[in-house]
């Protein structure tokens, strides 16, 4: 059995190539190996959701998985979700509606936002508190996290109207 | 004319750096050549340490330490308190590692230091500890025994013990002309940030420096204790802070890993890592809450409060920490609250049990007394027959009362003065703002299934907590200012608030401003962010160092342009002519020449030191309602709507204090609902995990509200702040015991003890259920059975025999002398119920008679009890005549069809029982007489025949309960 | 390969219990069998019978968005949203859930109702197990060592039968204190005519209790029958008590399950959730 696994994976659009040990967390690889801290650790049982990333576009918790186990996938991290300049509007949105204090469940959230807003269906205040009720916040209440998404998605709507009108 | 910054909601603009995952958390930082610790804890309550093997874990491959207490022998000093600390606590205090005794589980015992995060955690788990059990001391009433003691070298488990008070309180209650009086208890919980715990420490062998990361909350204090501890001077001691993920109350006060750490960062001369998983914070973050209490008013006819005594007993867990004392102390001095109390006496104790270790938590000992004092009130309206809310108008400190001496309940600490407010005007815009008067129609009804009430909680707060707060503002090169924090973060958004505050008083925009906190490295002294203190202090520190600069920088300018200072004028960012305001310097220009800085703890050219000092705390007021819904079945409580106010006197960033409200309010719903720390009887904390120790999600609380009020500014401090942070937790379990008791009311249920959890609730509800009064029931009868009396009295003694009478009977236990439990299921028509029931056989006379006494739940269905007497007679050497007298009640479900209904049908089944039973004695069947009180032939209603047949099934159960009854002992 | 690591293999699926037992180091397997690769496990589709055929790695968000599911088995639909929370079930798989065999899970009772077929092969051959039959206890399944789950298959749901749920957990997304799933087919006089009926998170796995509740038959549906029907789903159930909810709370929790869930069916919807 081998210990150590070549992986290959993309990780927020760019190809990497690693070898890691057996046991390395997805996490673990994401923070240490490729330094992208964005992405925290809040439990490790997979109850807190600070971890979620993207995983080929949907929302998984990464202290469930193994670094092997993404082999030939998509990653997409916080990082991935933020342009080289300035911020993505589901960013500003966050900071418009104070929707977050500490910022430690913040990247999890918006992570988790993104593919919740890209899944479609109906966005409204009670689906967008369901969307994140997997993800734990000890200082804001969830309250403005909840309105940053509801305008985002307003925004989104009203967005792609005004496009489809042209 | 410029926008006055302080009072705007200026978005955060550290929030950019979050929203990104920018943020620089302890465990995103790196040293070069770090090595990982992991800490090996105890896993038992309770015991003394024979010997700990490390031999194996040393021997791993990449460790390349073990440590254990008796490689520190010597070295340790206890963590000392750093605040409230109450008398004889200083000998309960932790040492950084436990050497022969462990007291509880989660104890350090060992730490492993490796190559890799990974190699440590596994080499931990090769540590072999031999620990001899000594008794566990789960629960207080154990602890107060003093049988087995966890300290031997004290004589007692209560750390501290003292009585508080002020008036003639005996005389008081003695002229009463009402006294209520009740037992509260406060439920272990804690604050459990998102962020665990962590530390880098780095020694500098060179410099005989080190330096320890992760540090806040109160940096320049944690300083001092680890100098010490490691016989440095302080100032070769540098604590910084980076990104910390929430606090409460519960991160950043010494704990043993900040000594632990640090020590074996000299020792390997390697930096060492540490981060601990949540299992681990679970049990080694402080934990908080737990209290006892119990209180009593006295008050006149009019509802007027005499006085208010009680006990206040804290369970602190297995030692004193830095600041367990504030949870008995400040605890008690916040029982009055906002109320006019002539006369207080408490007797308060702490007391030490084989659990984690206990601290401050949001809002630290207000939570609990503001729990117990809100619902005595609300239980001595309910005795008086008041509104409980005029109840509180008559008793809360008038505005023309203030400032408003609150006396002196806390050892060595002076009196309490709530120096400013209009309570009763916060109370009435509360009450405006919450409609309660619309409300409070539907208090204690039934809709849709599920009970409504409504509560209140009042409070007071006191903040701003002394000594002092330094800054350090310093100009530097491109013309932005540094501006450097005694008080740290953790969330709460300093860098903005004070921003705004600097910009007001400096008159200079935000984006020239840059706001540094925490570290020690910033500044010669400081203090930190607890007790709701930094817009106070910090704030009025800023505002000073902003007068200070705007001297100093009319000096500079002075100099530069060779002119007198009465002829300059600054104003927005720059020098101008006093007379024409002709701009005559620029910020840039002032600037120019200033060295280029490489980080904002060098000291400039151009800078000024500011403090503020004041040791007289703000205090706040303010007020929390509910609406809850409770579903009597399930027990499950929804909050309808919450709303939390307080009076802050003044606000920085509106936003930012409205953030801290919600937050606030629902953590305090969480704990109030959820959050448990629950050990079991070896003192094993079965809620370890975030499975089990639940905190509220999204979904649990989404109708919160919160208003924040500036209406009476202290007058203590020249911002006129208070302060916030905590009011928004301080109310919380108060105002939802209220409502939830106001819901349940008429069920007979009073919340006094928490958590408010489903479990808990739906116990309460039954046995009040059960308390009370059911629909009364009458049968009686008499059966000729065709069998010797002995034969009888026999058969009535057998189980077996009873277990094959009985219709439906499941199973037979015999739980002690002449005590049974029975299961019963009864099926008659489309429904079938189970009756659990336990019967007691009393007054019996060999042979010739006995009393059954019957307390049987049929779960959903209802309950029933009663009495049975039962006779048996003689009639000749082969017949028996057996009397029955059964008296009792049925409650529930099964009580709304009636008990004439359910008296027919029981009547039915008795005839069965006694076929049965005569079947059991002998093969074949004889007539048995009939029944002599019978209901007749009784057919209801099409609509009723469901609830019929419920009852004739229970009715079954009941007589088969009732009858199966007759078996001795 | 399970077979060479002598007892020290385990398989891992989706991994969302098999992962936090390892971080917590409650499960220390020296060896780790990812069956991610294997493109069998992850079929779905209908066979010709109009049986749904799963593979064991069908995370529950393919179920949850599948349109054959949604239209062959709706309940499916009704139930799904309930496991944990989003991020969990793009990860978690029927098999994985089956063979953990929490008494809680959802998947146990779903396939308990619908009379679903599981399928394990192991060294020596592949079998068959009834739903009813494959958990045997808690965490504890009828798997042999060696063996893994393959697929599960539903047979089609009878389309007469309209269903409804209902569970209650501390919050949304937790493991249920109790749960009720139940299948009710009416006449055109809206009497009963047939019903499935599945208590879970109440015994050590869930169960179906038609028999206990048959004696309903025939009466007219309505909320006097509900309720009565509800009564007798509660007295036949022998509830376990732990941490969270004690026997007797389950107790009347299961009467509130079936009953809600009774309810839906006929569009009594109630106010609250969870």
């Amino acid at each position: 059995m081998n210990k150590y696994h070549q992986i290959s994976l993309s990780v927020n659009g760019k190809n990497i190539q690693r070898e890691v040990p057996a046991r390395l967390m997805l996490a673990d690889f994401l923070r240490q190996d490729l330094s992208l801290t964005g992405t925290h650790l809040g439990c490790e049982h997979g109850v807190c959701g600070a971890c979620t990333v993207l995983l080929d576009g949907d929302a998984v918790r990464s202290c469930l998985m193994f670094a092997v186990q993404a082999d030939g996938r998509e990653i997409t991290t916080i990082e991935g979700l933020t342009p080289n300049e300035g911020l993505s509007s589901l960013q500003k949105s966050f900071c418009d509606h104070h929707a977050l204090q500490c910022g430690f469940c913040t990247p999890g959230m918006i992570v988790t936002a993104e593919a919740f807003l890209q899944r479609g269906g109906k966005i409204d205040e009670a689906s967008a508190r369901e969307a994140i009720s997997g993800n734990l916040c000890r200082c804001t209440g969830y309250q403005p996290i909840v309105a940053a998404i509801v305008v985002e998605s307003k925004r989104r709507t009203t967005t792609a109207e005004a496009g489809d009108a042209r | 004319m410029p926008v006055e910054m302080i009072g705007q909601a200026v978005p955060r603009t550290e929030a950019v750096r979050f929203v990104s995952g920018r943020g620089k958390y302890i465990d995103d930082i790196q040293r070069p050549k770090q090595v990982y610790a992991r800490i090996v804890r105890s896993s038992v309550a309770h015991g003394l340490i024979r010997h700990i093997d490390v031999s194996v874990a040393r021997a791993t491959p990449g460790v390349l330490a073990v440590l254990t207490g008796h490689d520190f022998q010597g070295l340790l000093k206890p963590i000392p308190q750093r605040t409230c600390p109450l008398p004889g606590m200083e000998n309960f205090l932790q040492r950084p590692i436990a050497i022969d005794r462990v007291r509880y589980v989660g104890e350090p015992i060992a730490l492993v230091i490796a190559e890799d995060a990974y190699i440590a955690e596994d080499a931990a788990e090769l540590v072999q500890p031999s620990i001899e059990d000594l008794p566990v001391v789960v629960r207080a009433e154990q602890a107060l025994t003093d049988e087995v003691l966890l300290h031997p070298e004290q004589a007692s488990n209560s750390a501290t013990t003292y009585q508080v008070g002020f008036g003639d309180c005996d005389a008081a209650f003695a002229q009463a002309a009402a006294v209520v009086e009740e037992r509260f208890y406060i439920h272990r919980h804690s604050a459990a940030p998102l962020e665990c715990r962590g530390l880098i420490a780095e020694w500098d062998t060179d410099q005989e420096r080190m330096s320890v990361w992760g540090a806040t909350k109160v940096p320049f204090a944690n300083r001092a204790i680890l100098a010490d501890m490691l016989n440095l001077a302080p100032e070769n001691v540098d604590m910084i802070e980076c990104d910390v993920g929430g606090s409460f109350g519960v991160r950043g006060d010494f704990y043993p890993e900040d000594y632990l750490i640090p020590y074996a960062a000299r020792l390997l001369d390697r930096p060492v890592k540490w981060v601990e998983d949540r299992r681990e914070s679970l049990m080694a973050l402080n934990h908080s809450r737990e209290t006892y209490c119990t209180l009593a008013l006295a008050l006149d006819a009019t509802g007027r409060i005499l006085g208010m005594r009680g006990s206040m007993l804290v369970d602190h867990g297995a030692y004193v920490r830095t600041n367990t004392g504030v949870m008995a102390g400040k605890g008690t001095q916040f029982l009055p609250g906002p109320y006019r109390i002539p006369a207080t006496k408490f007797d308060v104790r702490s007391v030490c049990t084989n659990k984690t270790p206990a601290g401050t938590y949001r809002g630290p000992g207000r939570y609990e007394s503001t729990f117990a004092r809100e619902r005595l009130i609300d239980l001595a309206a309910q005795k008086l027959q008041m509104d409980p809310i005029q109840l509180r108008r008559i008793n809360l400190i008038q505005r023309d009362e203030m400032p408003y001496n609150a006396g002196a309940l806390v050892p060595n600490m002076p009196a309490a003065v709530y120096d400013s407010g209009d309570y009763h005007d916060v109370l009435e815009r509360a009450l405006v703002a919450f409609n309660w008067n619309d409300r409070i129609s539907r208090n204690g009804t039934l809709v849709n299934g599920r009970h409504i009430g409504l509560g209140i909680g009042c409070f007071v707060e006191s903040t701003g907590g002394g000594p002092g707060e330094h800054v350090r503002l310093t100009l530097r090169a491109g013309g932005v200012f540094d501006l450097a924090l005694g008080a740290s973060s953790a969330g709460q958004g300093h860098e903005t608030s004070m921003a705004q505050v600097l910009a007001d008083s400096l008159d200079v925009p935000m984006q020239a401003i840059r706001v540094h906190h925490g570290s020690t490295t910033l500044l010669d002294k400081g203090f930190g962010a607890y007790h709701s203190r930094s817009a106070v202090m910090s704030g009025n520190a800023t505002l000073r160092a902003g007068d200070a600069m705007r001297e100093r920088l009319l000096k500079v300018a002075s100099n530069r342009l060779g002119r007198q200072i009465s002829t300059l004028r600054w104003t927005r960012g720059e020098i101008v002519d006093a007379e024409t305001g002709a701009m005559l310097l620029t910020l840039s220009e002032l600037s120019q020449g200033v060295r280029e800085n490489s980080g904002p703890e060098d000291r400039g050219e151009i800078e000024v030191q500011a403090s503020f000092m004041c040791d007289q705390l703000t205090y706040t007021f303010g007020v929390h309602l509910a609406e809850v819904a409770v579903d009597p079945l399930t027990a499950q409580v929804e909050v309808l709507d919450y709303f939390c106010t307080e009076d802050v006197g003044r606000v920085i960033n509106p936003e930012i204090v409205h953030g801290q409200t919600i937050g606030a309010a629902v953590q305090g719903l969480g704990g109030t609902f959820l959050d448990e720390f629950i050990y079991d009887d070896n003192g094993q904390l079965v809620t370890g995990t975030f499975a089990d120790y639940l905190l509220p999600t999204s979904t649990d609380f989404p109708h919160v509200r919160g208003e924040t009020l500036e209406l009476h500014r202290s007058l203590h401090n020249p911002l006129g702040v208070k302060g916030a942070g905590e009011g928004g937790i301080i109310a919380t379990g108060a105002a939802v015991a209220n409502a939830v008791s106001a819901a349940l009311t008429a069920a007979g249920v009073s919340i006094t003890s928490l958590p408010v959890s489903i479990n808990k609730l739906a116990e309460q509800i039954r046995t009040a259920s059960y308390k009370k009064s059911g629909e009364p029931m009458q049968i009686q009868g008499k059966y000729l059975l065709n069998a010797h009396h002995h034969r009888v009295w026999q058969a009535l003694m057998d189980p077996a025999i009873l277990k094959q009478a009985i219709p439906g009977c499941q199973g037979i236990e015999a739980k002690g002398p002449n005590v049974y439990e029975l299961d019963v299921k009864s099926s008659v028509g489309p429904v079938s119920l189970r009756m659990r029931s336990t019967m007691r056989i009393e007054n019996i006379v060999e042979g010739e008679s006995y009393r059954l006494v019957i307390e049987g739940q049929a779960g959903p269905a209802g309950f029933a009890k009663g009495e049975v007497k039962v006779r048996i007679a003689e009639i000749d050497g082969s017949k028996t005549q057996l009397d029955y007298d059964a008296e009792g009640e049925i409650g529930g479900k099964l009580a709304q069809v009636g008990a004439r209904l359910v008296e027919g049908v029981v009547a039915k089944m008795t005839a069965q029982f006694f076929k049965n039973f005569q079947a059991q004695l002998e093969p074949s069947l004889v007539l048995s007489q009939p029944l002599a009180a019978a209901a007749g032939s009784i057919w209801p209603s099409a609509a009723m025949i469901p609830w019929l047949i419920a009852a004739a099934s229970f009715g079954a159960a009941l007589a088969s309960l009732v009858l199966c009854g007759l078996r001795g002992g | 390969m399970l077979a060479n690591s002598s007892g020290e293999a385990k398989v891992i699926a989706g991994g969302q219990s098999l992962v936090p037992a390892m971080n917590l180091r409650l499960s220390a397997p020296k060896v780790l069998v990812d069956l991610t690769g294997l493109e069998e496990l992850t079929k779905l589709g209908l066979a010709d019978d109009g049986s749904l055929a799963v593979g064991a790695m069908v995370t529950h968000s393919r179920m949850l968005h599948d349109g054959q599911v949604k239209k062959g088995w709706p309940v499916i639909e009704q139930v799904l949203p309930f496991v944990a929370h989003e991020q969990i079930r793009n990860r978690g798989t029927i098999g994985g859930s089956l063979c953990h065999a929490d008494p809680a899970a959802e998947w146990a009772a779903i396939c308990v109702l619908l009379d679903a077929k599981i399928y394990v092969q192991g060294p020596s051959g592949k079998r068959a197990i009834p739903a009813s039959k494959f958990s045997s206890g808690v965490y504890e399944t009828d798997l042999e060592p060696n063996e893994i789950l393959t697929e599960v298959v539903f047979p089609p749901a009878p389309d007469h039968m309209r269903w409804g749920f209902h569970e209650i957990s501390r919050r949304h997304g937790d493991f249920a204190m109790a749960g009720a799933i139940v299948g009710v087919g009416l006449d055109s006089a809206g009497r009963l005519t047939d019903i499935r009926l599945v208590v879970f998170a109440v015994e050590d796995k869930p169960r179906r209790i038609d028999a206990d509740v048959s004696h309903c038959l025939g009466m007219t549906f309505d909320a006097a029958s509900i309720d009565a029907l509800s009564l007798s789903a509660a007295s036949c159930v022998t509830p376990r008590s732990d941490l969270h909810a004690s026997a007797e709370l389950r107790s009347d929790l299961v009467y509130a399950c079936v009953r809600t869930a009774l309810m839906r069916v006929i569009g009594i919807t109630t106010v609250r959730q969870v």
